[in-house]
C-alpha cells in the first residue's frame, strides 16, 4: 500500500491505496464520496466524470496514484456549503434534466467543464461535448436544455418535450 | 486488475531505468491500458507512469520547421495547440470524447497502434518521425501491423515530428459504439507528392493506399481516384461492417478528404 494525497473539493485528503486502486474507488470507498458513480467501468458511460486539475476525466479509467498532489473536484463540491445548488444543478432541476439520476453527477461535471471552456455553447456543441456521457432515461433533450439555461441562454425554442 | 507496483518518475532517464525491471510497462494516459488491465489481458509487475515527465509534454516548432509534439502530450492539448497543422489538430479533437482526450496521449496511441486508431493515419500520411529515448524512426518503418510497431521493449516515445503539408484532411467514419474509426483516411499533400493513409479498414492495421497517392500526386482532385478501389481481401469484416463495406468506405472517405483538404 502507498499513501496518496490530493485536494478533493478544496480539502486535503489522503489515504492508503494499492497501485491498481482506481481514482473512483479512492473517492467512493476510501473517502466515502459516493456521488461519483460507476456505470460501466469500461470508460464508455461518463457516470464517473470528475475534474482533475480542472479537466474532466473518467475516474474509472485513472489510477488514484496518478492524482497524487492534484486538485480533484467531484459532484459533492458543486453545491454551496449550505446546500444551495450551483447554476448547472439548479437548471437540471428546473428543466427536468434527470430522471433516475444515475448519470447526473457525470453530466453535471461534464457540463461544468464545458461551460468553463465555452461559456455560451450552441446546442450542437453541447451534444458533441456530451459524447462520452450516456443517459438511459431522459433522451438527452432536457439535459441539453438545462445546460443551455445554465449558461444564461434562452431555451424557450429548444425542442424538448 | 492484478496488483502491480506503481512508479511515477520525473525524467525520461528514470523512466527508462524503471522500465528495465522484468515485466515493467509504461503507462501513458491509461485510456487503453487501464481497460486492458481490468480485463486481465496484461499483468505488469511495475507500471511506470509517464505523466510526471514534463520533458515529454508540449508542442513546439523545430529549427527545421517541423511540428514537434511531446510523446506525453494529450489529445486535448494537440487539438488546442497544434494550430500549425490544422488537420492534425482536428483529428485529435475527434478522438473519443472530452474526458478521453484529457488523458490519452499521442505516444500511447502510436505505441498501441490499434488498427482503428486515428493518430497512426496522421503519422503515416505525414511520414512523421517517431522519436524515442534511443532513436528516430520514420513512420514508414514504424507501423508493422495491428498492435505491432518497431518499438523495442521498454522504449519510450518522447516526441513525434511532423512536416506540415501544403494541404491535408482527415475523414473519420465513426464506428458509433466505440467511437473509433470504422474507416479513417488521412490525406496529406506535400510539395513532392501526396500521401494517403488508411486506418480502421485493414487486418494489417494502418496502410498507405499507394494507387490513390499516385493518382492524386498527378491531379489533386476527387475525380482523380474515381475509378480506383481497394481490394476486399485483407479488409476487416465484423458485425459493424463487411469487408466489402470497408473497402468501399476507403474510396468514399479518401474522396471526401481530398475535397476537404486545406
Ligand atoms: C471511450 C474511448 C474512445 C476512444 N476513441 C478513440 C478514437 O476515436 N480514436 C483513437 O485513435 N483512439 C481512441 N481511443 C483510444 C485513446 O486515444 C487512447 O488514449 C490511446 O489509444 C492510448 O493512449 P494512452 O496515452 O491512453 O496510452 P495507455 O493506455 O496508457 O497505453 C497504451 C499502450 O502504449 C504504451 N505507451 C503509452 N505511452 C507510451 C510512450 N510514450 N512510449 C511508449 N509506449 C507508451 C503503454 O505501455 C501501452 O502498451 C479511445 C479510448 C476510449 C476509452
Ligand atoms: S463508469 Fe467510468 S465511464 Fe462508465
Ligand atoms: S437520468 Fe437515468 S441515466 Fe440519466
Amino acid at each position: 500500500m502507498t499513501k496518496v494525497t490530493m485536494t478533493v473539493n478544496g480539502r486535503p485528503m489522503s489515504g492508503e491505496v494499492e497501485g491498481r486502486t482506481l481514482l473512483v474507488s479512492f473517492l467512493r470507498d476510501t473517502l466515502g464520496l459516493t456521488g461519483t458513480h460507476v456505470g460501466c467501468d469500461t470508460s464508455q458511460c461518463g457516470a464517473c466524470v470528475v475534474h482533475v486539475d480542472g479537466k474532466a476525466v473518467k475516474a474509472c479509467t485513472m489510477l488514484a496514484l496518478e492524482a497524487e498532489g492534484a486538485e480533484v473536484a467531484t459532484i459533492e463540491g458543486q453545491a454551496a456549503a449550505d446546500g444551495t445548488l450551483n447554476a448547472i444543478q439548479a437548471a437540471f432541476q428546473e428543466h427536468h434534466g434527470l430522471q433516475c439520476g444515475f448519470c447526473t453527477p457525470g453530466m453535471v461535471m461534464s457540463a461544468a467543464a464545458l461551460l468553463k471552456e465555452n461559456p455560451k455553447p450552441t446546442e450542437t456543441e453541447i451534444r458533441h461535448y456530451l459524447e462520452g456521457n450516456l443517459c438511459r432515461c431522459t433522451g438527452y433533450h432536457n439535459i441539453v436544455k438545462a445546460i443551455m439555461a445554465a449558461s444564461g441562454q434562452d431555451v424557450s425554442s429548444i425542442a424538448a418535450e | 486488475m492484478y496488483e502491480f507496483e506503481f512508479a511515477r518518475p520525473a525524467t525520461v532517464a528514470d523512466a527508462v531505468q524503471a522500465l528495465t525491471a522484468e515485466e515493467a510497462q509504461a503507462l501513458g494516459g491509461g485510456q487503453t491500458l487501464i481497460p486492458t488491465l481490468k480485463q486481465r489481458l496484461a499483468s505488469p509487475s511495475v507500471l511506470v507512469s509517464l505523466s510526471g515527465i514534463a520533458e515529454i509534454k508540449g508542442i513546439c516548432q523545430t529549427d527545421e520547421g517541423l511540428l514537434a509534439i511531446g510523446g506525453g502530450t494529450t489529445h486535448a492539448e494537440v487539438a488546442e495547440g497544434a494550430g500549425a497543422y490544422p488537420a492534425l489538430a482536428a483529428l485529435a479533437g475527434q478522438i473519443g470524447d472530452p474526458a478521453v482526450r484529457n488523458r490519452g496521449t499521442i505516444g500511447g496511441s502510436l505505441a498501441n497502434n490499434d488498427p482503428a486508431a486515428c493518430y497512426p493515419a496522421a503519422a503515416l500520411a505525414s511520414n512523421a518521425v517517431i522519436v524515442t529515448h534511443a532513436r528516430e524512426i520514420a513512420a514508414d518503418d514504424y507501423f508493422q501491423g495491428m498492435f505491432t510497431t518497431a518499438l523495442e521493449e521498454g522504449e519510450i516515445i518522447t516526441e513525434v515530428r511532423f512536416a506540415v503539408p501544403e494541404a491535408a484532411n482527415y475523414q473519420k467514419f465513426l464506428q458509433p459504439a466505440s467511437r473509433f474509426a470504422m474507416v479513417g483516411v488521412f490525406v496529406a499533400k506535400y510539395f513532392d507528392g501526396v500521401r494517403v493513409a488508411v486506418t480502421g479498414a485493414s487486418e494489417e492495421g494502418v496502410f498507405r493506399w499507394r494507387e490513390a497517392e499516385a493518382a492524386l500526386s498527378a491531379n489533386f482532385s476527387p475525380d482523380a481516384i474515381a475509378g480506383l478501389s481497394v481490394a476486399q481481401e485483407g479488409m476487416i469484416g465484423d458485425i459493424h461492417g463487411t469487408k466489402a463495406y470497408r473497402a468501399h468506405l476507403v474510396g468514399v472517405m479518401t474522396k471526401r478528404a481530398v475535397s476537404a483538404a486545406r
